[in-house]
């Protein structure tokens, strides 16, 4: 029925169809690429699709689930005997964490620095990891009604994992240090030396790039958050250099790390609100 | 009658849809990600051969757009991937009708191999580009899985008399 007469109806109008839509697409992606315009709709949509991530987190949990109600004993068992045995370690740890915290602003206040303020952490399930093979990003649910902010530090147990990109009204995405559009200031836990540290879309390693062949790096070195433009706190662990390639015929050393934090293996992330509580409180009046 | 029936057609490409964005976005191990077979791009391919009446380069862009949404990437990359994956199948559809399963499967990749190169030029633009061979093994598991997916929605469109 719809056959040659319908069929006919749409032939010629399909090229203009089709380049109104080309046109509409090409124009979203500029407005997206040179502003925030498109924040707005992004976050509305991603509100609508919201049933769609969680029907896809689904599984996941229901076998957590299942394996929690199942596993039962034995697990339990194994798993409580583990952390009996993790804790005597991490409390010896605290111990000097604390004392170190003490001398360290007996040492600021001789200074005359500020204090830095105790950072204030929340812990956020990990929803969704980005599936775009170019992009390392990840979906926490919290959003702004949480104080969420854009540039907000992601943490795991073990180290930083990256920065809040953007903030939804429930779920938020944060970029990770491995992505090819990120780059975090470190320096070396050894010496100090100052450097940055660039993703490059490889799940587990990210670049040292610019120093040069004299500068004092080795491997097995750990690179720690250099504090220096002011989004990651200082002294977080980063990654751990695992090579380092001098190609005299190169300007640089070209030096690759792996993230001490594990960026794959998560269900949680922690997210930090780093100094004062400042920033928070003045993303918190929009709600 | 004739609207109900109108209507009915309308939910069942939806909810295979909906079911192909459930897919793309289901969690799993990280190396298991290059051979995720994109799975929006095969259910559109379908629909666009089989009733290009009723699913067009409109219906291209709009589950692109949803894709962008839920990739959290740059708005408009996939929606105009997408509207061209349906042009250039509705333009193809009378003969990938006619041809063999395998012949077919072939010319899924070819369509979803173009797809990703429009992606990486969008991406190379503005300026996010490791290119990655891996990036190609989803189009050829998107091949290997076409058959039974094939299968799959034809008995769907048959039971819901989708037309």
């Amino acid at each position: 029925m719809m056959g040659t007469s319908g069929w006919s109806m749409h032939a010629p109008s399909m090229l203009t169809r089709l380049l109104v839509f080309v046109a509409l697409s090409v124009a979203l992606m500029i407005a997206d690429h040179r502003g925030q315009h498109l924040e707005r709709i992004r976050q509305g949509l991603s509100v609508l699709l919201s049933p769609i991530q969680y029907a896809a987190a689904l599984p996941g949990e229901l076998s957590g689930w299942t394996s929690g109600f199942f596993g039962g004993d034995r697990g339990l068992r194994e798993r409580y005997e583990r952390l009996n045995a993790e804790l005597p370690l991490l409390q010896a740890r605290l111990q000097k964490y604390e004392a170190l915290a003490a001398e360290n602003e007996h040492l600021r206040r001789l200074l005359g620095s500020a204090a830095r303020v105790a950072e204030r952490a929340v812990v956020a399930e990990l929803v969704e990891v980005s599936r775009e093979p170019f992009t390392r990003q990840i979906t926490v649910a919290k959003g702004r009604q949480d104080g969420l902010f854009v540039g907000q530090p992601v943490l795991d147990a073990h180290g930083i994992m990256g920065q809040v990109a953007e903030v939804g009204v429930l779920n938020s995405r944060a970029t990770l240090i491995t992505d090819p559009g990120h780059a975090i200031p470190v320096q070396v836990n050894r010496n100090g030396l100052r450097a940055i540290a660039f993703g490059v879309g490889h799940p587990d390693r990210v670049e040292v790039r610019h120093l040069t062949s004299s500068a004092d790096i080795r491997e097995g070195d750990l690179l720690i958050s250099s504090g220096i433009g002011s989004t990651f706190p200082f002294g977080y662990p980063v990654a751990e250099v695992t090579k380092i390639v001098n190609d005299p015929n190169e300007a640089f050393l070209e030096v690759s790390a792996r993230p001490v934090a594990q960026l794959g293996h998560n269900k949680e992330v922690l997210l930090i609100w780093p100094a004062e509580p400042a920033e928070p409180t003045a993303a918190a009046p929009r709600r | 009658m004739a609207l109900t029936q109108h209507n009915r057609s309308r939910l069942t490409i939806g909810l295979t849809f909906l079911a192909a964005f459930v897919l793309s976005v289901l969690p799993g191990p990280q190396w298991a990600e290059p051979f995720r077979p994109d799975w929006v791009g095969l259910t559109l391919i379908y629909w666009c051969m089989a009733v290009p009446q009723r699913v067009g380069v409109g219906t291209g862009w709009t589950v692109g757009l949803i894709l962008d949404v839920l990739y959290g990437s740059l708005l408009g990359q996939q929606a105009l991937a997408k509207t061209l994956l349906a042009f250039l199948t509705i333009k193809l559809h009378l003969q990938l009708r006619m041809f063999p399963r395998w012949q077919q499967a072939v010319s899924v990749f070819v369509l979803i191999a173009l797809n990703y190169l429009l992606l990486i030029w969008i991406k190379s633009l503005v300026g996010q580009t490791p290119i990655k061979w891996n990036y190609w093994t989803s189009g050829i598991v998107s091949m290997l899985i076409w058959p039974w997916l094939f299968i799959i929605l034809r008995d769907i469109r048959r039971r819901a008399h989708v037309s």
